[in-house]
């Protein structure tokens, strides 16, 4: 299977499935929170790291899949995504993307 | 959840949570709802107290109880012992978890803990009612180990520099006044302690220094472990890359006492080393209030609690946060795991005292930046998620890692992890 032809496929996956067994909204949140120490209360990063209040959510979701995946490079976000099932990825996403920027 | 219907949550909720509600109501002056006290304004009380406001929708009252003006944070503190850096560029005042969050500050200390009744009595003699009480005092140095250091002025002369403020200011002024040609001598306790690569970030920083300003100083590194604990093969390849005629690495040396008249540093095994400059980061353990009052049950140091709410396992109703706990398996003493105490340890207190569950997987990282110089860093970092067989936090296989090299994408990349979390926690 062509790359192209994997990531939506994977993205499908990971969002049904995320669907299927909706983690517990403030579970969710507290997730996302322990990413605020780097990129800002709520996702409202100051200067020097990424915003990730109000991205969309696919476009969050297939970066974060993609740094586990090794198919994008980084310093940092190649470890802590590994550390989080897709189906975790795929909520914290969708919390960021319900953020106001 | 908007006020009035927090309100209604608490009265739907337990017995402790419409008791707190009628206090509540006795002192209107003083606002409603239930009571939380935060001892220690660092990295993990800072958080929770600002936490528990924003996910009570302010409908939680948080008071702090925090000696110091403002907050000095210890990563990134030793760029000013290096010189790169001037300490107000380290420091954060309170302000805004006041203007913005509603958190009373109390400029004082916890003298002790009354369970029973539910209050802290303070410094002042005053005592402050909780509901539920969050303790994240730090360490304390157990300078009864090393006896020399006790006598007086001796702290003035060896100093730690392993609080940041003062003491900080004080080692980068003796750096300073020394000659060219002398020596610096750091000696590190056996982990656990505060910040496992503080001080060989800290020796690199000197070196540093040295290599500008001072090119014929030495810094010796005195080391109570059997090797650099903390991105080992990174901080080495920086000394024999960088540093090779300044830095001197010696494992094994544990500290025995301190000669402070001759300078000179006593090791149980090794011969006696004297130097110029001697800076003594001692063996640590929890924050006096919390060792005193009895929860420090691991080792008589450290303070175990329950991993889903940071509820002391000794004392009912107490939380205890950040450098203060037995860690976890490969869990850091950190500022930043400190942060993500502090949230956890905030949805947890705001779940029960809304008569709701705490969460049931708490998961979150560590990330740790070094600077080797004024502008490359290396970084170590981890994920931790919760073990409901175990009943504690163990890092997630294959997740974490270190850089694969010191560089300079990374230096400006711990500099915005600098000024995100002082906002996170305190903004």
């Amino acid at each position: 299977m062509k790359l192209r032809i994997l990531i939506p496929a994977m993205l499908a996956a990971a969002c049904s499935s995320a669907f299927a067994q909706t983690p517990d909204a403030h579970q969710v949140r507290s997730w996302a929170a322990s990413c605020s120490n780097c990129h800002g209360t709520q996702g409202r990063a100051l200067e020097g790291m990424d915003p990730l209040a109000g991205v969309d959510r696919e476009k969050l979701l297939k970066k974060l899949l993609d740094f586990k995946n090794g198919r994008q490079n980084a310093t940092i976000m190649h470890q802590l995504s590994k550390g989080y099932s897709d189906e975790q990825l795929a909520a914290i996403a969708g919390w960021f993307a319900a953020q106001k920027p | 959840m908007k006020r009035r219907q927090f309100v209604h949550a608490l009265g739907a909720g337990s017995a402790l949570g419409s008791a707190a509600l009628v206090a509540g109501c006795a002192t209107p002056a003083a606002g409603s709802g239930p009571r939380v006290v935060v001892v220690g304004g660092g990295y993990g009380g800072a958080t929770a107290a600002k936490y528990i406001r924003m996910w009570s929708d302010q409908g939680i009252q948080v008071t702090l109880v925090e000696p110091n003006a403002s907050f000095v944070s210890c990563p990134m503190s030793n760029l000013v012992i290096g010189g790169s850096k001037t300490i107000a560029e380290v420091t954060t005042p309170y302000d805004n978890l006041v203007k913005r969050h509603g958190v009373n500050l109390v400029r004082d200390t916890v003298t002790a803990i009354d369970p029973e009744r539910k209050v802290v009595r303070l410094g002042s003699g005053a005592e402050l009612p909780w509901d539920r009480l969050v303790l994240s005092p730090g360490v304390d140095f157990m300078w009864e180990k090393l006896p020399g250091m006790t006598r007086p002025g001796a702290q003035d002369r060896v100093l730690h520099a392993w609080k940041a403020g003062p003491q900080t200011v004080a080692l980068r002024k003796q750096l300073e006044a020394m000659p060219d040609g002398s020596v610096y001598a750091i000696s590190i306790p056996l982990a656990p302690y505060r910040c496992p690569p503080g001080p060989y970030e800290r020796a690199c920083q000197v070196a540093h220094y040295f290599s500008k300003a001072k090119p014929r100083s030495k810094v010796l590194i005195l080391d109570a472990n059997d090797d650099v604990i903390s991105k080992g093969a990174l901080f080495k390849k920086a000394w024999a890359d960088r540093y090779a005629k300044i830095i001197e690495y010696r494992p094994k040396h544990t500290l025995a006492d301190v000669d402070v008249a001759q300078m000179t540093l006593k090791f149980e095994f090794n011969d006696d080393l004297k130097a110029d400059v001697l800076n003594v980061v001692p063996d640590m353990r929890a924050g006096e209030i919390a060792v005193k009052s009895g929860l420090a049950t691991a080792n008589k140091r450290w303070c175990e609690v329950d991993w889903l709410t940071f509820e002391s396992k000794a004392m009912k109703g107490v939380h205890v946060l950040g450098d203060s706990i037995q860690i976890a398996p490969l869990m850091p003493k950190s500022a930043h795991m400190a942060n993500q105490h502090g949230k956890t340890c905030a949805a947890a207190i705001v779940a029960l005292l809304t008569g709701k569950e705490p969460n049931p997987l708490p998961i979150y990282n560590n990330t740790c930046y070094s600077f080797v110089t004024d502008a490359d860093v290396i970084h170590v970092s981890s994920v931790h998620r919760y073990d409901a067989v175990q009943k504690t936090m163990l890092t997630v296989a294959g997740s974490g890692g270190v850089s694969s090299s010191a560089n300079v994408a990374e230096g400006s990349i711990a500099r915005g992890w600098a000024d995100n979390i002082w906002a996170d926690t305190l903004a």
